[in-house]
């Protein structure tokens, strides 16, 4: 038995077909395609490329894409925080249900998110009457693609912040509390650091999310050249008329962004790691 | 979660004893919860509502007309179809992928995890783009396929591809930090006993892994009928042959038959509410058997 524990590969079966279907299976359905990508664009030249990624138009889309992503993650960093706390913390009825319905960003499909947001974002939909009347216009706007952003990325911060507030110590909270800690003190001195990389995390997984973001955007953005078209719009108008390469040149921008960032939410989410891993020693005293 | 519940209704009646803070004014708890449960209201209640309340608009006759219309029901079947090949596909593939990962130590295992996530950061635009470049007309394989008449783009097979693509990392990055935290003693214990591989796997793995297992699926289900992006490039829209159902949405959406648009929307929203409360049931099963065990 001590044999076994002290050897574990020579005891367990499968490891060459489970780790050879992964890898056959990942190829064929991932990596082979995405290489596809660069291949493409590595065949369009230098300038043809540079002409079709800085177009003005396509510049403009960027713009739209990544800020108000970015503004969107912002907001649900703040949002998110807020109702993770709401929901740890406290109890009033409906929280369950609450709770549960956090995740219907997940689950909803994102064209039926996005013709809901429209219609409800409208100037004579049920929320965008009340903008309207205040000479606001939500749909059809760069505001409307920050409305659908926000609903798309409001499930990340919360789920990461989440269990870290529930694993949170209360008993240093109360012993700051019994050093005559008031209570938003407590919050940005006790709980904000704890829950910062969480928080980090659930940012950056809820920007990648936005940039991407198509079906639930489309809808509600009035797609204008310029003003109100995302990126991944830009591709699908270039595919239709046939530019493949152009699609492709842009996709090339976005993957990179892509990779980068997933490389950054990594990198979080081993410095959370590695700060969760500390709390229970800390439980130990 | 349980002792806060009766913490919590206790409060009023148990004043400053268990928790000193919790003493003082309650209003800006009550404004807390007043703010985030506006916040929720606007990006997630209303729009949920909205869905049912414009599905049903013109009665209930016209609702279910525009789920009983021809179109309708070939979506619903196709949407079905990529459902029914990719998560039995991901589910194979994530208990692989698990079990290679959480049980044995390998050069290169954090550049795998990394790779299986990698289609969550993808834009689903670009998942279908790549199928387009692998298998449209001026795609690698184009002239080949169509030498031999095999239609992958705008057509069945190009849509399961997209979909594959999309629900890829769902059941394995479920499993495998779920498996990595329980530890590998369990099944050398079987194997020690004489345990053959496919037996240890049905009688010790699976029954250890089956709630993250079952939540996995559940994710990846909804995400292959509700998946938009990826499927509309590679679909072609065509009417009754390879429009999913939430392409059917769009496609009713953009012809101004929005009554029609809701009524299959519904159909879908209905999908991710009864997917939500699947998922809080097992998440309940599992914390229970946890704590059963433990």
């Amino acid at each position: 038995m001590s044999a076994a524990v002290l050897r574990p590969p020579a005891v367990l079966p499968g490891f060459a077909p489970a780790l050879g279907l992964t890898l056959v299976y990942l190829c064929l359905i991932v990596l082979i395609p995405l290489a596809a990508v660069f291949a493409k664009t590595a065949g369009m030249g230098w300038q043809a490329f540079v002409d079709a990624v800085a177009a003005p138009r396509v510049v403009a889309s960027y713009q739209l894409s990544f800020g108000s992503a970015l503004l969107a993650a912002a907001i649900n960093a703040a949002f998110g925080l807020l109702v993770a706390w709401v929901l740890t913390r406290y109890e009033f009825p409906g929280r369950r249900i609450a709770d549960a319905l956090v995740d219907l960003p997940f689950a909803l499909p994102t064209a039926v998110a996005g013709i809901a947001l429209a219609a409800v974002y409208a100037p004579q939909g049920w929320l965008g009457r009340w903008f309207d009347a205040a000479g606001i216009k939500v749909a059809y706007t760069p505001l409307g693609v920050l409305v659908a952003l926000t609903f798309i990325g409001l499930p990340f911060v919360v789920r990461t912040v989440q269990p870290v507030l529930q694993e949170l110590e209360k008993d240093v909270e109360e012993a700051a509390a019994n050093l005559g800690a008031g209570r938003l003190q407590i919050f940005l001195r006790v709980i904000f650091p704890q829950l910062a990389p969480a928080l980090l995390t659930g940012f950056a997984l809820a920007f990648a999310r936005a940039v991407g973001e198509y079906g639930s955007v489309i809808f509600i953005a009035g797609n204008m050249p310029m003003v109100s078209e995302i990126t991944p719009l830009i591709i699908i108008t270039k595919l239709e008329q046939y530019d493949y390469a152009g699609a492709t040149a842009v996709a090339v921008v976005m993957l990179l962004a892509s990779f980068a960032l997933l490389l950054a939410i990594n990198a979080l989410q081993a410095w959370q790691a590695r700060r969760g891993g500390r709390a229970p020693a800390r439980a130990g005293h | 979660m349980n002792s806060t519940l009766t913490l919590e209704t206790a409060g009023p009646l148990l004043p400053a004893a268990p928790r000193p803070a919790r003493a003082e004014s309650p209003w800006p708890r009550r404004a807390l919860i007043a703010a985030a449960l506006a916040f929720l209201t606007l990006f997630l209640f209303v729009p949920l509502a909205a869905v049912f309340h414009e599905a049903l608009r013109k009665g209930y006759f016209a609702y279910l007309a525009a789920l009983s219309d021809a179109d309708a029901l070939a979506a619903i079947k196709l949407s079905l179809i990529a459902a029914a090949v990719a998560v039995p596909a991901n589910l194979v593939f994530g208990v692989a992928a698990a079990w290679a990962i959480a049980r044995f130590e390998f050069r290169g295992k954090s550049l795998l995890i990394t790779l299986i996530d990698l289609p969550f950061s993808v834009s689903p635009v670009i998942a279908g783009l790549i199928y387009v470049l692998l298998f449209g007309a001026q795609g690698w394989f184009g002239a080949w396929l169509a030498e031999h008449d095999i239609k992958i783009l705008f057509a069945l097979p190009g849509i399961l591809l997209a979909t594959l693509f999309v629900t890829f990392p769902f059941v394995a990055r479920e499993l495998i930090p779920l498996m990595q935290a329980q530890g590998g003693e369990e099944e050398q214990a079987a194997r020690v006993l004489g345990a053959g591989g496919w037996q240890m796997f049905f009688r010790v793995t699976l029954p250890n892994i089956k709630w993250g297992l079952l939540y996995g699926v559940i994710l990846c289900n909804a995400r292959a009928l509700g998946e938009f992006g990826a499927v509309s490039v590679v679909s072609g829209h065509i009417r009754g042959l390879t429009n999913t159902l939430p392409l059917h949405v769009e496609i009713l959406y953009n012809e101004y038959n929005f009554a029609a648009a809701f009524a299959c929307a519904s159909l879908l929203a209905l999908l991710a509410l009864l997917t939500l409360a699947l998922k809080s049931w097992v998440e309940w099963r599992a914390s229970r058997e946890a704590a059963v065990t433990a």
